[in-house]
C-alpha cells in the first residue's frame, strides 16, 4: 500500500470528519442524480425517476458507512475505543485486573532495580569526557591495582600510548575551618588529575602539574561539589580561604563541578588535594619507596588511534625496564588496561558475575510472570469463548477481536511496568542514598536513567505481546456456530496442555529461586557462626588517627598508652586493645615473609604473603583471640628489644613447618629485619571477605613499629544490644578530656563487622527477595490452574459423588493433575537450582548446595507452596454438592 | 436478472481498475462502463461500487478530482495512478492464468482423465 497516501487519508479522516463525511454524501448524491437523469431519459416522471434511483442504489447509509471506512485512517480511533472497551473489560473484572498488574508490577519492578544496577556500576561509563577511551592500569601479575609512586612516576613519563597518566589515592583527615574539626576522605591526586581527565572547574581553579614542586610542596585542595554545598553554603567566598588539613594549613583552590564524584563509582570524596602532600597527611611519606604500593589507582586516556594491543605492547616495554632496573621491588612487572571506576579486577568480576545472575534470576521471575498471566489470559479467553463467538457471528473480524484482546494485555503491562517502575525507583533512590558503612562515604551510584527507563518499557511491552499471544490461536480456532449451539463446555483441550507446559516452567523456575535464596540464606547463617578468630559480641571499636591531631614519633606510643588507661577506666569494660587495622576491616596490610636465611629480598625469594597487623599487648584478650602456645606480646617489646611476632596457626604450619614447634624459630621482614615468633593464636578471617580461605597472618608488637593509625578494641561486659549508647558517650568524654581536638568514630564491633558481612547479606536479601516473588508467583500460578481445572469439571466431580466416590478419589480426580506437575517442576527446579548455587559460592560463604538442610528444606518450601495454593480449590471440589449441580444444568 | 452473474469475491477492484483505465470517469460512469465492457452480463449493487472506489483510493491506486459531467452535474472523477496501472496488469495477468487454468479444468472429459 502507498503508505504516504494512506497517511494523508488518515489524517484527513482524523482531522477533516465533517468535511470528508460531507464529501462523501456529495459523491453519492451525484451519482443518484446521474442515475436519476438516465431514468428520466428513458422517459420517466423526474420523481419516479428520483425515487427509482434511491431504490436502485440501495442502503445509501451503509454504504456512506463502508466508505468511510474504506478510506482509512481509523486506526487511531479503532485503537480509542479498544482502550476504553478493554478498559470497561478489565474494570467488570477487577479481581483480574489487579492481581495481573500487581504481578507483573513486582517482576518488572525487579527487573529494573536489578538493571539499574547494573547499569550503575558496569555499563554506565565514568562521568568524564571521553570515558570510551578512559583505562586504568592493572598489574598483571597479582591482579592488584594499586602502585607505588615511583612507578607511577615512571609510568607517565615513559608511555607513549596516554594523553597522560593520572593518579589518585584515599586519603583521611581532620578538617578545621577554625570551628569544629571534623572527619573527612579525600583524593590524593596527581598534579594533572583534572587535566588528564578533561574536567573543568565549577569556581576558581584546578590543581595543575606546574603547582607540584616536590615533597609538600602544594599546600592546595579543590573541594567537591556536594561538601562545597554542604559544608560552605554554596559560598563563593569559600575558594581562596586558608582551611587547616591535620593542622597543616591548606588554600581552597576551586570547587569541581557537581556532576563530578571521583573516580571511584562508589566513593565520593569530599576533595582533592595533591598527591605530593600527602606527607602532611599521613604522617608518613612513600613517594620515593618503589617497593611500597599504595597509589589507588593509575589512569588515563588512550591517545587518538592507539588501539589496546599498541598500549599492552608499550606498558609491557616500561614493565621490562623495571623490571631489570628495579629487581628488588619490580619483580617481573607487567600492566594490563582495566576498566576504570572499580578498583580494576579486585572484586568487580565477583560482583558482575553475581549480578549477571540475579539479572537471570529476575529475567526468569518476569518470564514466570509472563507464563502465569498467559494462562490466565488463555483461561479468560476460554470462558470468554461464547462471548468471541458472540461478535464473530454478528460479523466482526478475528483480527479486530485479537487487537482488542492485545490491547487488554498491553494495558494490564504497561499499568503493571509503569507500577514496578516506580517502585523500582523508590528502591533505587533509597539505595543510592544508602550509605552500608557510615564512616565512608561510600554510595552505591545506582540512580536511574534513561537506559532503565526504556528498558523498563521494552520488557513491558514484550511481556505483554508474551501474555497477550497466548490466547490468540484459541481465537483463531473458536468456531462460532460451535460454541454458540454447544455452550462454553466444548471446548478443545490443546489450550490447556500449553499452560500446562508454561506452570511446570514456572514451577521449577520458582524451584530455582527458593533453591538457592535457601543456600544462600544458610551459608550467611553459617558464616555467622563461623570461627573469626575474634569475637565481635560486647565488643567496641573505637577509630582515631593521631596524626590527624598532630602527633609524632614517639608521642604516638605515650598517647596510645595513655588513651587504653584511660578506656580501662569506663565502668564495665573488662580491657582495651589497639590495632592498626582490625581483621575483616577494608584496608587490611599484607607483607611478604622471608625465610631466616634469605639476602636477596625481592618478592620472588619471598615464602609467603601474609595478613599483617601491628597490636598491642592487651589486643588478643579484647579482640577475644585465643593464644595455643607461647606467650602474648608485653609492654617490654618495644624498640629497645629484639623483634617479636605472634602467628597464626596458618602461618605456623605452611611457613614455619608445624603449629606445635613454631615457637622460637625466626623469619625475616621485607626490610631484613630478623623476627622470632613468640606466640601462636588460632586462626581467624582477616580480609574484608569472610568467604576467604585460611590464610597465614603474623602479628607485631605496635611498640615495635608503631602506627598512628589506631583502632581501639574495647571488651566490655555489658550488653551492647542495651548499654552501647552509654558506652560510647563514656567513651567519648574520656577521649575528649584527653584530647580534644582528635577525631574519633565509636562502633560496636558487631556494626562494624556489616562490612565484611556485607556482600554476603546484600546476596542474601536479594536472593531471598526473588525467592519470595518466585513463590508468589507460582502459588498464584498453581492456584489459578487447580482452581481452573476443579471449576471446569465441577459437574464431572459431581457426578462421581453422586455415583459414590471417596474424598481421596475426588481430590484425586480434581488435583491429580496440578500435584504430578507441581512434583515434577519442584523436581526440575530443584535440580538446576542445586547446579546454580555452585556460582553462589564465590560470594556466599560455604554456600554448599550438598547440604541436606537446604535439600529438605526446597523440597518442604515447595510441597508446602502447592499445599497452600491448591487448599481453596481442593475445599471447593470437596464441598461439590451433586444435587445443586445437576439442577443447575 | 437471471441472466447475470454473481460476481466473485475480489474481482469487483479489477473491474473498477479495467473501467478507469479506458479513461477518467465519474462513480456512475464507472458502472456503466463495467455494464458496457461487461455485456451487462455481471450484476453489481450500486452503492457497493463506492465502498470500493474508496479502498482503491486509498491503496494509491485510484486518484479522484471534483469535476463536471456530460450532464452538466458536480462529480468526482476517478483515474488511474502509476501504481493502479501496474496494479492492473498484474491482476489482470493473474486473472487470465486462474481463468484458463479454470477453463481447461472445466473442460476436462472422462477420456481425458
Amino acid at each position: 500500500m502507498n503508505l504516504l497516501a494512506y497517511f494523508r487519508s488518515a489524517a484527513l479522516r482524523l482531522f477533516r470528519r465533517a468535511e470528508i463525511s460531507e464529501d462523501v454524501d456529495a459523491e453519492l448524491r451525484s451519482h443518484i442524480d446521474h442515475r436519476a437523469d438516465d431514468l428520466q431519459r428513458d422517459g420517466l416522471a423526474r420523481v419516479e425517476a428520483e425515487r427509482r434511483a434511491h431504490i436502485e442504489f440501495g442502503a445509501r447509509e451503509r454504504y456512506k458507512e463502508e466508505s468511510y471506512e474504506a478510506l482509512g485512517g481509523n486506526f487511531v480511533q479503532t485503537a480509542v475505543q479498544d482502550v476504553r472497551f478493554s478498559g470497561r473489560v478489565l474494570r467488570k473484572s477487577p479481581g483480574f485486573a489487579i492481581a495481573a498488574v500487581a504481578t507483573l508490577a513486582l517482576a518488572i519492578g525487579a527487573n529494573s532495580v536489578v538493571f539499574a544496577v547494573l547499569n550503575g556500576l558496569f555499563l554506565r561509563p565514568l562521568n568524564v569526557p571521553h570515558s570510551q577511551d578512559l583505562y586504568s592500569l592493572q598489574r598483571g601479575k597479582d591482579t592488584y591495582i594499586v602502585q607505588s609512586y615511583p612507578d607511577y612516576v615512571d609510568l607517565r613519563d615513559r608511555n607513549r600510548s596516554f594523553d597522560g597518566l593520572a593518579a589518585y589515592t584515599i586519603l583521611q583527615a581532620g578538617f578545621d575551618t577554625g570551628k569544629n574539626p571534623s572527619h573527612v576522605w579525600l583524593y590524593g591526586v596527581s598534579g594533572n588529575y583534572f587535566d588528564v581527565l578533561g574536567i573543568q572547574p565549577y569556581l576558581g581553579r584546578f590543581v595543575h602539574a606546574s603547582d607540584e614542586h616536590g615533597l609538600n610542596s602544594a599546600p592546595y585542595i579543590v573541594l567537591s561539589y556536594s561538601y562545597w554545598h554542604g559544608h560552605f553554603q554554596d559560598d563563593p567566598g569559600a575558594v581562596g580561604r586558608e582551611v587547616r588539613l591535620n593542622k597543616h594549613p591548606f588554600t581552597i583552590l576551586g570547587v569541581a563541578p557537581p556532576e563530578f564524584h571521583g573516580t571511584l563509582l562508589f566513593f565520593s570524596p569530599d576533595f582533592f588535594m595533591p598527591l605530593v602532600n600527602q606527607q602532611q597527611l599521613a604522617g608518613w611519606t612513600d613517594l620515593n619507596a618503589r617497593g611500597n604500593r599504595w597509589v589507588f589507582e593509575i589512569l588515563g586516556h588512550l591517545k587518538p588511534g592507539v588501539t589496546r594491543a599498541q598500549a599492552d605492547a608499550d606498558l609491557s616495554s616500561i614493565g621490562a625496564y623495571l623490571t631489570k632496573a628495579y629487581p628488588k621491588d619490580d619483580d617481573q612487572a607487567s600492566f594490563i588496561l582495566v576498566r576504570p571506576g572499580l578498583h580494576g579486577n579486585f572484586f568487580a568480576p565477583a560482583i558482575r558475575a553475581f549480578l549477571v545472575g540475579l539479572m537471570l534470576l529476575a529475567g526468569l521471575i518476569l518470564l514466570a510472570a509472563c507464563a502465569n498471566l498467559g494462562s490466565l489470559f488463555a483461561a479468560r479467553a476460554a470462558d470468554r469463548s461464547r462471548e468471541v463467538a458472540l461478535r464473530l457471528a454478528l460479523g466482526s473480524s478475528r483480527t479486530r477481536i485479537l487487537r482488542q484482546l492485545f490491547t487488554e494485555a498491553f494495558l494490564i503491562s504497561l499499568a503493571g511496568g509503569a507500577a514496578g517502575l516506580w517502585g523500582g525507583v523508590m528502591v533505587l533512590h533509597w539505595l543510592s542514598a544508602w550509605k552500608p558503612f557510615p564512616q565512608f562515604p561510600m554510595n552505591i551510584p545506582v540512580n536511574p536513567d534513561a537506559t532503565v527507563y526504556v528498558v523498563a518499557l521494552v520488557l513491558a511491552l514484550i511481556s505483554g505481546l508474551l501474555f497477550g499471544a497466548l490466547p490468540v490461536r484459541q481465537v483463531l480456532r473458536t468456531n462460532p456456530y460451535e460454541v454458540v449451539k454447544a455452550g462454553s463446555t466444548a471446548r478443545m483441550g490443546r489450550g490447556i496442555a500449553v499452560r500446562d507446559v508454561l506452570l511446570v516452567v514456572q514451577i521449577a523456575i520458582c524451584g530455582v529461586l527458593v533453591t538457592s535464596s535457601m543456600v544462600a540464606v544458610r551459608g550467611l547463617a553459617r558464616s555467622m557462626h563461623t570461627n573469626l578468630g575474634i569475637e565481635p559480641q560486647n565488643a567496641m571499636l573505637v577509630d582515631t588517627d593521631l596524626e590527624m591531631a598532630g602527633y609524632k614519633g614517639d608521642d604516638v606510643p605515650a598517647m596510645q598508652k595513655r588513651m587504653i588507661d584511660a578506656m580501662a577506666t569506663i565502668p564495665g569494660v573488662i580491657s582495651v586493645g589497639l590495632v592498626d587495622t582490625p581483621p575483616l576491616h577494608m584496608g587490611w596490610a599484607v607483607s611478604n615473609v622471608f625465610s631466616e636465611k634469605a639476602t636477596d629480598f625481592r618478592p620472588s625469594n619471598a615464602i609467603a604473603q601474609v595478613v599483617s597487623f601491628r597490636v598491642s599487648p592487651e589486643y588478643f584478650k579484647a579482640a577475644g583471640t585465643a593464644l595455643l602456645t607461647g606467650r602474648n606480646f608485653s609492654w617490654r617489646d618495644d624498640r629497645h628489644s629484639p623483634n617479636v611476632a605472634v602467628v597464626n596457626r596458618e602461618f605456623a604450619s605452611r611457613i614455619l613447618g608445624s603449629a606445635g614447634g613454631a615457637v622460637g624459630k625466626h623469619f625475616k621482614m621485607p626490610d631484613g629485619t630478623r623476627v622470632e615468633v613468640v606466640g601462636i593464636v588460632e586462626d581467624g578471617k582477616y580480609t574484608a571477605n569472610i568467604a576467604e580461605d585460611p590464610q597465614p597472618a603474623m602479628f607485631l608488637s605496635i611498640l615495635q613499629i608503631p602506627a598512628s593509625d589506631t583502632w581501639m578494641v574495647i571488651r566490655t561486659n555489658l550488653d551492647m544490644g542495651r548499654d552501647s549508647q552509654q558506652v560510647t558517650s563514656a567513651i567519648r568524654s574520656k577521649l575528649r578530656g584527653l584530647d580534644p581536638g582528635l577525631p574519633s568514630f565509636i562502633q560496636t564491633w558487631d556494626e562494624e563487622m556489616n562490612g565484611a558481612l556485607f556482600g554476603s547479606r546484600m546476596a542474601t536479601a536479594s536472593l531471598g527477595v526473588l525467592g519470595v516473588m518466585g513463590a508468589m508467583l507460582s502459588i498464584t500460578g498453581i492456584f489459578g490452574m487447580a482452581a481452573y481445572s476443579v471449576s471446569r469439571r465441577l459437574k464431572e466431580l459431581g457426578i462421581r459423588v453422586a455415583l459414590g466416590a471417596q474424598r481421596r478419589e475426588v481430590l484425586a480426580a480434581a488435583l491429580g493433575r496440578a500435584f504430578k506437575l507441581l512434583a515434577f517442576g519442584s523436581a526440575a527446579g530443584l535440580v538446576l537450582g542445586l547446579l546454580a548455587t555452585k556460582v553462589l559460592a564465590f560470594i556466599v560463604y560455604e554456600a554448599s548446595p550438598r547440604d541436606p538442610l537446604v535439600l529438605c528444606g526446597a523440597v518442604l518450601a515447595m510441597a508446602l507452596l502447592g499445599l497452600v495454593a491448591t487448599w481453596i480449590p481442593a475445599q471447593r471440589a470437596l464441598q461439590v454438592n451433586p444435587l445443586a449441580l445437576l439442577r443447575e444444568e | 436478472m437471471g441472466d447475470q452473474a454473481q460476481l466473485l469475491p475480489g474481482t469487483l477492484d479489477l473491474l473498477i481498475l479495467k473501467a478507469v483505465s479506458l479513461g477518467p470517469l465519474h462513480g456512475y460512469g464507472v458502472l456503466l462502463r463495467i455494464g458496457q465492457i461487461s455485456g451487462s452480463a455481471l450484476l453489481i449493487e450500486q452503492g457497493a461500487l463506492y465502498p470500493a472506489l474508496f479502498r482503491l483510493v486509498r491503496q494509491g491506486l485510484l486518484k479522484a478530482s471534483w469535476g463536471i459531467s456530460d450532464n452538466n452535474r458536480r462529480a468526482k472523477f476517478y483515474e488511474l495512478t502509476t501504481a493502479g496501472r501496474k496494479r492492473l496488469r498484474e491482476e489482470q495477468d493473474g486473472w487470465n492464468r486462474l481463468a484458463a487454468a479454470m477453463t481447461s479444468a472445466l473442460a476436462a472429459r472422462p477420456e481425458e482423465v
